[in-house]
C-alpha cells in the first residue's frame, strides 16, 4: 500500500514537473570567463551584464526559458580549454559565450567549433588567427579583431600630429596583435617596442626609466585589467605624466578606473563601444546597469550583453527551435538585434564591421571616473585578416 | 650614465622588496625546517590589513605601523593554530597544509574584501620625485622603499649577529635538536621567528601595495621568486638571502632594460623584443641551477 502510494506520487510529480520541462527543454548557454584571481573583476562585470541581458529578455529566448552555466577559466589557457570541453560534451550547450583572453580562446577554440553542435560567441578576445586562416562558421564575435582597436588609435594619433611613439605591451598573443595593430596605421616614428613578461610582471620601473631616457612624444600601451592599473599608477608616480602623454587601448576602463582615479584623467583611448553612445539600447543597458550596481559597465560587459542578445535574436527568429544549425548560423549572421554599439554587420569571417571611437577619461557630474566619446576614429572598419579567411 | 644609475636603483629597490620576503622564508625553512608556501599569503594579508587600517586611521604611517603589529599577531596565531602541528611531519605534509592555507587566505580575502583589487594611495609627502643627482629625478616613494628596505636589512643583520635572540636563531639554523636539548624554549622561539617572518612579509606587501595593487593572489607569484632567492643564498642564511635578492633584482632589471638592445644587435627588432622577456624570465632559474651545481647548499648554506 505504502509502495503503491509512493509510486503514484512519483508519477504525479513527474507529470507535474518532468513532462512539461521535457516538452520545453531550455536553451543552454555556457559562459567562460575569469571569475577568480586578480582579473576576477572583469569576469564579474561580464556576468552582471549577462544577467542584465537575461532580465531584459524576460528570461526567455524565442519563447523558451534559457539557462546560463558560468565556468571559471582561472585566467589560464589549459583550464579554459577543460571548462569549454565540459560545456560542450557534458552540458551539451547550444551556445558558448565569453572569453576575455586571446590565449584562453585560442586554446579552447578547436574543442568548441569542431564539435559542430555548439556555436561560440567571443565577447572579447579576437586573436588574428581566428579572424584569418582559422576562421570557422561556428564562431561569431561581438567584439573586434585584436588589431582593430589599436589601428583606430594609430589613425587618430596621425591626425593629432604625434610625431614619435613608444610602444609597451605584454608578451602574449593579444599583446603582439595590439602592438602590430598600431604599427599598421601609425605613420610617425616608433621609438621602441617593448614586451613585458605576462602575466607575472607588475613592476614597470625599468620600462619607465627607458621611456624617460627615450623622450618620445607619446606612450602607447595595452595592459588589460589589473596590469593597466599598475602601469598607469607607475607612469604617474615616475613623473612621466607631466612630460609624455599616455595613449591606450583596453587599459583604462570602468574596471580599472576606480583604482586609477585622478591619475588617469585626460588620457585618450580607442574603443568600439563607449557608455555614452547615443542609441536606445545602450541608454537602457547603461542606465539599468548603473541603477543595479552603482558603477558604469565596461566594454567587456557591453560585448557580453550583445553576445546574449545575438543568441536571442537567432532563437527568436527560429521560434526557439535551434535544432537546425545551418538555420541558426544564418540567423546569427544577420546580426538582427539592437546592439548597444549601434547597428553593425558581420564580415565574411563573422567579425563585426563597425565604428571605432576615441574616448577621454573624465569625471561625471557626480564625481565618478568614467570615459566619454570625443571623436569617431574610423567608420565601418573591416579587420585586416578578413581577406585570409576562406569563408564567403 | 644616469640611465645606468637609475636602472641599478630600480634593481636595488626590487631586490630589497624580495629580500624582505625571502628573509622570513629562509628563517622558517632554515630554523624550523618548515616549508611554508603560505608565506606569500602573509605578504597579501599585510597589504590588505594596511589598506583597511590606513582607511580607518586616515594616516599612511600610523596605518602601516598598526598593520605591521597586526601581521605579527596574525603570524603568531597561524603558527599556534596550524603550523605548530606540522614540525614533526614530513615536507610533503607541510607543502599540502600550507598550500591549503594559501587557498584559505585567498578565499578569506574574497569574502572580506571582495574580488576586485584595492588601491593604496601614495602618501602626499612621498608623491613626488626626488633628485638623487642634480637633474636626475627618481620617484620619492621608490626611494623610500630603498631606504626602509636598507634600514630593515641592517636591523635584521644586527638582530641576528649581535643579540641573544639572533644567537638562538643562528644556533637553530645550524643544529635545531641541539638547542632544544640545551633547554631553550623552542616553542616560544618558533612562534617568535614565525611572527617575525610574517612581519617582514607583511612589510614587503604593504610597501609594494601603492606601486602594485592590493589583490587576491598577489603573494603567490612573488613567492616562487622568493624561494629561488633562498635556494641561491643558502637556506637559513640571512646574508645569503640578502646577496641573492640583490643579484636577482639586478638580473631582472638587466633582462628588461638592456637585453632587448643587446639582442637587437644580432636579431631582427621584433624577434628581439619578444625573445627578451622570455629570456629574462628564465635567467634567474639558470642562475639558480648554476649555483646549485657549484654549491649544492647555496652560496651561504650551512647544512649538508
Amino acid at each position: 500500500m505504502k509502495n503503491k502510494l509512493f509510486g503514484s506520487a512519483t508519477i504525479a510529480a513527474a507529470m507535474a514537473f518532468g513532462l512539461p520541462a521535457m516538452a520545453q527543454s531550455p536553451v543552454k548557454i555556457g559562459f567562460v570567463s575569469t571569475f577568480s584571481g586578480p582579473q576576477a573583476a572583469i569576469g564579474e562585470d561580464m556576468r552582471r551584464s549577462v544577467e542584465l541581458a537575461k532580465e531584459h529578455l524576460g528570461g526567455k529566448m524565442g519563447g523558451k526559458p534559457f539557462e546560463i552555466i558560468y565556468e571559471d577559466d582561472q585566467f589560464k589557457p589549459d583550464v579554459g580549454k577543460a571548462r569549454s570541453e565540459k560545456l560542450v560534451q557534458q552540458d551539451k550547450v547550444n551556445f558558448i559565450g565569453g572569453y576575455i583572453w586571446s590565449n584562453v580562446l585560442l586554446a579552447s577554440y578547436k574543442t568548441v567549433v569542431d564539435e559542430g553542435d555548439t556555436i561560440l560567441v567571443s565577447a572579447n578576445a579576437g586573436p588574428s588567427q581566428i579572424a584569418g586562416e582559422l576562421c570557422n562558421k561556428n564562431f561569431f564575435s561581438t567584439s573586434w579583431q585584436n588589431d582593430q582597436t589599436p589601428m583606430a588609435m594609430g589613425e587618430y594619433l596621425n591626425t593629432k600630429g604625434v610625431k614619435s611613439l613608444y610602444l609597451v605591451g605584454p608578451n602574449y598573443a593579444a599583446g603582439k596583435d595590439m602592438l602590430a595593430g598600431v604599427k599598421r596605421t601609425y605613420k610617425g616614428k616608433i621609438v621602441s617596442e617593448d614586451f613585458t613578461k605576462w602575466p607575472d610582471q607588475l613592476d614597470f620601473s625599468a620600462e619607465m626609466t627607458k621611456i624617460a631616457a627615450a623622450k618620445p612624444d607619446g606612450i602607447f600601451i595595452f595592459y588589460p585589467g589589473a596590469h593597466g592599473v599598475q602601469f598607469v599608477k607607475q607612469w604617474a608616480q615616475s613623473g612621466l605624466n607631466k612630460t609624455v602623454p599616455l595613449y591606450q587601448v583596453f587599459s583604462i576602463d570602468a574596471i580599472t578606473l576606480p583604482q586609477q582615479g585622478d591619475l588617469a584623467l585626460g588620457t585618450l583611448g580607442a574603443q568600439e563601444w563607449v557608455n555614452d553612445l547615443p542609441n536606445e539600447a545602450n541608454k537602457k543597458y547603461v542606465e539599468d546597469f548603473k541603477k543595479k550596481h552603482g558603477v558604469y559597465p565596461s566594454y567587456y560587459g557591453a560585448q557580453s550583453y550583445d553576445a546574449i542578445m545575438l543568441m536571442a535574436s537567432a532563437a527568436e527568429a527560429l521560434k526557439g527551435d535551434l535544432s537546425n544549425k545551418d538555420k541558426v548560423r544564418a540567423e546569427m549572421k544577420k546580426a538582427n538585434f539592437k546592439s548597444v554599439r549601434g547597428d553593425f554587420k558581420f564580415g565574411n569571417n563573422n567579425f563585426p564591421i563597425e565604428n571605432f571611437y576615441i574616448q577621454e577619461t573624465v569625471k561625471d557630474p557626480q564625481g565618478m571616473m568614467t570615459v566619454k566619446t570625443i571623436a569617431t576614429a574610423v567608420k565601418d572598419a573591416v579587420d585586416p585578416f578578413a581577406a585570409k579567411c576562406p569563408m564567403k | 650614465m644616469e640611465y645606468l644609475l637609475l636602472q641599478v636603483l630600480n634593481g636595488v629597490q626590487l631586490g630589497l622588496l624580495m629580500f624582505l620576503l625571502a628573509a622570513g622564508l629562509t628563517l622558517t625553512l632554515g630554523i624550523m625546517d618548515l616549508v611554508n608556501l603560505a608565506h606569500g599569503s602573509l605578504y597579501m594579508m599585510g597589504a590588505y590589513i594596511a589598506w583597511t587600517l590606513i582607511g580607518v586611521t586616515d594616516s599612511f604611517v600610523l596605518g602601516t605601523l598598526l598593520a605591521l603589529a597586526a601581521t605579527f599577531l596574525l603570524g603568531v596565531a597561524v603558527e599556534i593554530a596550524v603550523i605548530r602541528r606540522l614540525y614533526t611531519r614530513d615536507h610533503l605534509t607541510q607543502v599540502l597544509a600550507t598550500f591549503g592555507l594559501i587557498l584559505f587566505f585567498n578565499e578569506l580575502v574574497r569574502a572580506l574584501w571582495g574580488p576586485a583589487g584595492k588601491s593604496i594611495a601614495i602618501p602626499g609627502f612621498l608623491n613626488r620625485t626626488v633628485e638623487i643627482l642634480p637633474g636626475v629625478p627618481y620617484p620619492a616613494y621608490r626611494f623610500a622603499i630603498i631606504v626602509v628596505g636598507a634600514v630593515v636589512a641592517i636591523l635584521l643583520a644586527w638582530l641576528v649577529a649581535r643579540t641573544r635572540l639572533g644567537m638562538l636563531i643562528r644556533a637553530g639554523a645550524s643544529n635545531r635538536r641541539m638547542i632544544g636539548a640545551l633547554g631553550v624554549n623552542i616553542e616560544l622561539l618558533f612562534s617568535l621567528v614565525f611572527g617575525l617572518g610574517a612581519v617582514f612579509a607583511g612589510l614587503a606587501g604593504l610597501m609594494a601595495a601603492p606601486i602594485a595593487t592590493v589583490r587576491i593572489g598577489m603573494g603567490d607569484d612573488i613567492l616562487i621568486l622568493a624561494l629561488v632567492i633562498i635556494v641561491i643564498g643558502g637556506i637559513g642564511s640571512i646574508k645569503g638571502a640578502f646577496i641573492a635578492a640583490m643579484v636577482v633584482g639586478q638580473i631582472d632589471i638587466v633582462g628588461r632594460a638592456f637585453l632587448p638592445d643587446i639582442l637587437k644587435t644580432f636579431m631582427s627588432s621584433s624577434a628581439a623584443s619578444s625573445a627578451a622577456p622570455a629570456i629574462s624570465q628564465v635567467l634567474v632559474y639558470v642562475l639558480m641551477a648554476a649555483v646549485l651545481v657549484w654549491r649544492p647548499t647555496g652560496l651561504f648554506g650551512q647544512r649538508t
